[in-house]
């Protein structure tokens, strides 16, 4: 990893559709130059998938989604990695984390409706083992998404010429 | 009734855009190429200190040379960044943009009749201000295949037994040009032997793309015989908050702060308490957005090269300066039409000084989208208007 690997990363972090011709071009390297760097960032799963920021508030999508917070007793020799990786199968769950502070894990989970988000909590989270409690918190309103800001700026009036 | 107006303000001359202006605002969809400043906010830790500083009751006078803790910080700053040494205390003043700085400057050293040698192409104000001060601003040219860095022996050409002083803007406004360590040694040399002084404005120091800025007080010998100009408008996304500052040895520095405190007392406080901020915690962000610039000047100036204007590779600022000859236009035609047959707004080169002619100023500094967009109007019109 070097810096040219670093701006490949953030220029492909805010669009990943860019080719690599033009990603050559801003990162003054060749398109095979681009082309091998991007590979190797892949295979060594630096890059992981590349996807799409969506506003789905804005889609009109009517799904649901809510951070769900969990208590959890770390198991022996494996603390938290395998109900986490347990966890981590469900297709509900969007993201999952081990965090500091009251709650060990932290997932995303969405659904089409606040019932099936309540249910596949109760159904399915909540009775697993070695999870001693659950906080549900449906999400309201999304101001920012990974580093996307959803906020419709009124951008000052810049004027057309200046020395 | 008498004419009230002054000879010394009818000699300078009025803004060769003004029409261009009004022209652009009566238009829909204008991407402006024109304007000298960033198109990112102000990064926002620093707009929360000022805004909390207002709320505290942070709205007085400060100091004349500016807020005592922001120039601790810069003397320190400045320092490791560009191993310049000036005191806070008695070689230092914030002033309101580096267009004070720049006044003050030129006024605390000209007497009537000076020769203030300007480099060229550049900054619109810096032989109005030696005019206005009683000087004579006498231009040099920096060309084309000299990468538009000020060429020494052009210097000498200018050189008479009146001149006091040379301005400099490196990297440049509006060619993009930067000196490099060499190239400002070679001219310090210049300076040292005929006993000259050097003002550099440096406010584009932060945006070098090719290694790091040099400083031209830096250097040996120069020091003692140089008025450093800079500010927070271009690195830290500040324009509009008026903050620069201006070193220089104390009694340089004494006799800038006089006219500073008749003037403008102080500069503004609020963007005073911004810049330090921008000090203290705003590296990150500034970085960013030079990174940002600079992914921006390889597409368009590659964009531009590939359309066939012709540009060099500007290492500095967020200014490209390509030659409009290909089109057969002058730079003056060119920014014209281009802007009213394809809403495209440049700054023809002239009205810009010496070396100006057949080229134009496009500034970067928009959004990847508005750039790529420009390019695309911009090839239309070569299309329309190329000459083979």
């Amino acid at each position: 990893m070097d810096e040219k690997d670093l701006l490949l990363l953030r220029l492909l972090e805010e669009n990943s559709r860019l080719s690599p011709d033009d990603l050559g071009i801003m990162a003054e390297l060749s398109p095979d130059d681009v082309a091998s760097r991007v590979t190797a960032l892949e295979e060594g799963k630096i890059i992981k998938s590349y996807t799409t920021v969506i506003d789905w508030e804005r889609a009109a999508n009517e799904g649901v989604a809510a951070i769900i917070e969990l208590k959890v007793n770390p198991e022996r020799d494996f603390g938290y990695d395998r109900i986490a990786g347990r966890l981590a199968n469900f297709r509900e769950v969007r993201s999952l984390r081990l965090i500091t502070g009251v709650y060990d894990l932290q997932l995303l989970v969405t659904g089409k409706t606040m019932q099936e988000v309540a249910r596949f909590v109760s159904e399915y989270i909540a009775p697993m083992d070695r999870i001693r409690e659950t906080a549900t918190h449906i999400i309201m309103k999304t101001y920012k998404e990974n580093g996307q800001n959803f906020f419709e700026k009124e951008s000052g009036e810049r004027i057309p010429y200046s020395f | 009734m008498r004419d009230f107006v002054s000879a010394r303000a009818r000699t300078i001359p009025p803004s060769g855009i003004r029409k261009f202006f009004d022209l652009a605002l009566s238009m829909e969809g204008v991407i402006s190429l024109g304007v000298g400043e960033p198109d990112f906010s102000t990064p926002w830790n620093l707009c929360e200190a000022s805004i909390y500083s207002i709320e505290q009751g942070g709205t007085s006078y400060t100091s004349n040379r500016g807020i005592q803790k922001l120039r601790e910080a810069l003397s320190v700053w400045l320092s490791d960044h560009y191993q310049l040494t000036y005191h806070p205390d008695t070689e230092m003043v914030i002033t309101t943009g580096v267009s004070e700085g720049l006044d003050i400057a030129i006024r605390a050293v000209t007497d009537p009749g000076d020769e203030v040698i300007v480099a060229e192409p550049s900054y619109v104000s810096y032989a109005p201000c030696v005019t206005l001060a009683g000087g004579i601003p006498v231009p040099v040219q920096c060309r084309e295949e000299d990468h538009f860095r000020l060429n020494p022996d052009h210097l000498m050409e200018v050189l008479t037994g009146k001149t006091k002083a040379i301005i400099i803007n490196f990297p440049n406004n509006p060619t993009g040009a930067v000196m490099r360590r060499e190239h400002l040694r070679a001219l310090a040399d210049i300076i040292i032997d005929h006993d000259l002084l050097l003002i550099s404005d440096e406010v584009y120091s932060e945006l070098t793309y090719s290694g790091k800025h040099v400083s031209s007080a830096a250097l040996d010998g120069m020091w003692e015989r140089t008025i450093t100009l800079n500010g927070f408008s271009k690195a830290y996304a500040m324009t509009g908050w008026r903050i620069g500052y201006l070193c220089a040895p104390q009694e340089l520095c004494d006799a800038a702060l006089k006219i500073h405190q008749y003037v403008m007392l102080c500069a503004p406080v609020m963007g005073q308490v911004a810049a330090f901020e921008g000090i203290r915690r705003g590296e990150d962000e500034k970085d960013r957005m030079v990174q940002e610039y600079r992914v921006r000047r390889n597409l368009f100036v590659e964009g531009l090269n590939r359309i066939g204007l012709r540009c060099h590779l500007p290492e500095g600022a967020f200014y490209a300066f390509p030659s409009v000859q290909k089109t057969g236009l002058s730079d003056v035609e060119f920014a014209e039409q281009l802007l009213k047959e394809e809403h495209v707004a440049v700054v023809p080169g002239s009205v810009l000084g010496q070396g100006g002619e057949n080229h134009c100023r496009c500034a970067y500094a928009v959004s990847r989208k508005d750039l790529a967009e420009a390019l695309r109007r911009m090839e239309h019109f070569i299309a329309d208007h190329g000459r083979e």
